[in-house]
């Protein structure tokens, strides 16, 4: 009984305390979303949420609404960051995503605030661009309307993560507040979210068991190069179409998608090592990963 | 220590069905001075079925009804059952647990868990709800949403998407006032 009538008290005080950071998001007809304060001046939401591409407006926690500007975007963890000007608005209180478990109770707050509650499913990689996030939370818990790009928020009100409904409606994901912080560091470091470019065009192959024996790998599966952009990092590390690509920066690569998970924003300007099967023999090319050029 | 079962048993007590004596209606509370309220969408004729939680089943009068509110008022003869306790108009906070107890598709005092999830209107302008992240089926109207104590927070009486919506007590004790019952 008093344990029901704490955890009580202590969801609707960590919803209260989260809900000061929310914002609604307005950059999409029909439907808004959400955002959190992350840092000062700067509301993380969901990428998918943003369909303009400069001024949005946004309403604070207090019901008024002000303009925000887009800063960046991070498309394959479904990531945007607007920049706004409320510094009288609580930044969002960020916790340690790296210490949430699987059986966690956890909070969607949206702007409101309202709640949802649920519990963390399962601990994983996500399918295809998603996986870019590392680890993905997967959620059993209603996303209801207008509460993508809000705050996954733990029994003591801080945030682990950012919702994003995900493909289908049962599977709901949060992005892990980890996997944000290094999109914001990275903002914060070069005044811009860089996306990273090889210049290769892959396809998954099975790997035949001889070859798997021989090399001793796990993977059931890689990737074959079918095209390699001319004056691209990928030419300037040799790699030739047809070599099989098997891992990237130390991380196995099963299927084209893992190559975005591995080519996180802040490799782009670094060395790294791309394991190759070249006419049935091993070869480490040294690849130096690019930026892709801006729309403008 | 974290007492679900005895929160729901509790709740059960207070939980009746409602029918036309064949079919099940919905769900209603027991109030005090011999009545039940529940759905006016529920209790549409003068005289129905109400069930309680031991099996006995007793003639419910239908002393007022309210469609705009989506409430009535029955009146069953002495239960020996106490009867619900009613929360605070002011206990209601957004994220705090609660409970549902009603008789979804018929499946008899069937517990479901939540919080709630925003309270006024759906859209502006609109009536007050408690909206609540609780799952619901039809036959849960009339029954309680109830929060971690076991006190009454509203009437469960819509579901819109996946969200509960539960007419806020306030506004139930006021109908039974309205009626010509005093509370206790």
């Amino acid at each position: 009984m008093d344990g029901l009538l704490t955890l009580s008290n202590e969801l609707a005080a960590a919803v209260e305390h989260a809900g000061r950071a929310v914002f609604g998001v307005n950059a999409r007809p029909r439907l808004g979303s959400a955002g959190v304060h992350w840092r000062p001046g700067l509301i993380v939401t969901a990428d998918h949420t943003v369909q303009v591409d400069e001024e949005v407006t946004v309403t604070r926690p207090d019901g008024r609404e002000v303009t925000a500007t887009v800063a960046g975007r991070d498309p394959a963890i479904d990531i945007a960051i607007l920049k706004v000007d409320a510094p009288d608005v609580a930044v969002a209180d960020v916790g340690d995503s790296d210490a949430v478990r699987v059986g966690h109770i956890v909070l969607a707050v949206g702007p409101g605030p309202r709640a949802s509650w649920g519990v963390v499913s399962a601990i994983g990689a996500g399918r295809g661009a998603r996986s870019a996030a590392g680890e993905v939370l997967n959620l059993d818990l209603t996303l209801y309307p207008g509460f993508s790009g809000g705050p996954l928020v733990d029994v003591q009100g801080r945030v682990v993560g950012v919702n994003t409904s995900g493909a289908s409606r049962q599977l709901q994901l949060a992005i892990p507040a980890a996997a944000v912080n290094r999109v914001l560091d990275e903002l914060g470091r070069r005044g811009r979210i860089p996306r990273a470019y090889l210049g290769v065009g892959t396809q998954q192959v099975r790997l035949p068991e001889g070859l798997r024996q021989t090399f001793n790998l796990d993977q059931p599966t890689a990737v074959i190069v079918v095209d390699v952009q001319p004056n691209s990092p990928a030419a300037g590390a040799g790699l030739l179409i047809g070599d099989i690509i098997v891992s990237l920066g130390g991380t196995s690569i099963t299927e084209p998608a893992d190559l975005k998970s591995v080519l996180r924003p802040d490799r782009v300007g670094e060395s790294t090592i791309a394991s190759v099967i070249r006419g049935g023999e091993p070869r480490d090319l040294q690849i130096h990963v690019g930026e892709r050029a801006r729309r403008t | 220590m974290i007492d679900l079962a005895g929160l729901a048993e509790r709740l059960r007590r207070v939980t009746v069905e409602v029918s036309d004596g064949g079919e099940s209606l919905g769900s209603g509370v027991l109030w005090p001075r011999g009545c039940v309220v529940t759905n006016a969408h529920v209790a549409r004729q003068s005289r129905v079925a109400v069930r309680l939680v031991d099996g006995r089943r007793l003639e419910g009068r239908l002393v007022a009804r309210d469609a705009d509110a989506d409430l009535a008022l029955l009146r069953v003869p002495g239960t020996g059952i106490p009867t619900a306790m009613v929360a605070d108009a002011d206990a209601a906070r957004v994220g705090s647990f609660v409970v549902a107890i009603g008789h979804p598709f018929g499946v008899r005092g069937a517990l479901t868990a939540g919080i709630i999830h925003a309270m006024g209107p759906i859209m502006p302008g609109g009536r007050p709800w408690i909206q609540a992240d609780v799952r619901l089926a039809p036959g849960n109207s009339g029954g309680p949403l109830a929060d971690a104590s076991g006190h009454v927070v509203g009437l469960n009486a819509m579901i819109v998407g996946a969200l509960a919506l539960a007419i806020p007590i306030s506004r139930v004790t006021q109908f039974v006032r309205a009626a010509g019952v005093e509370p206790m």
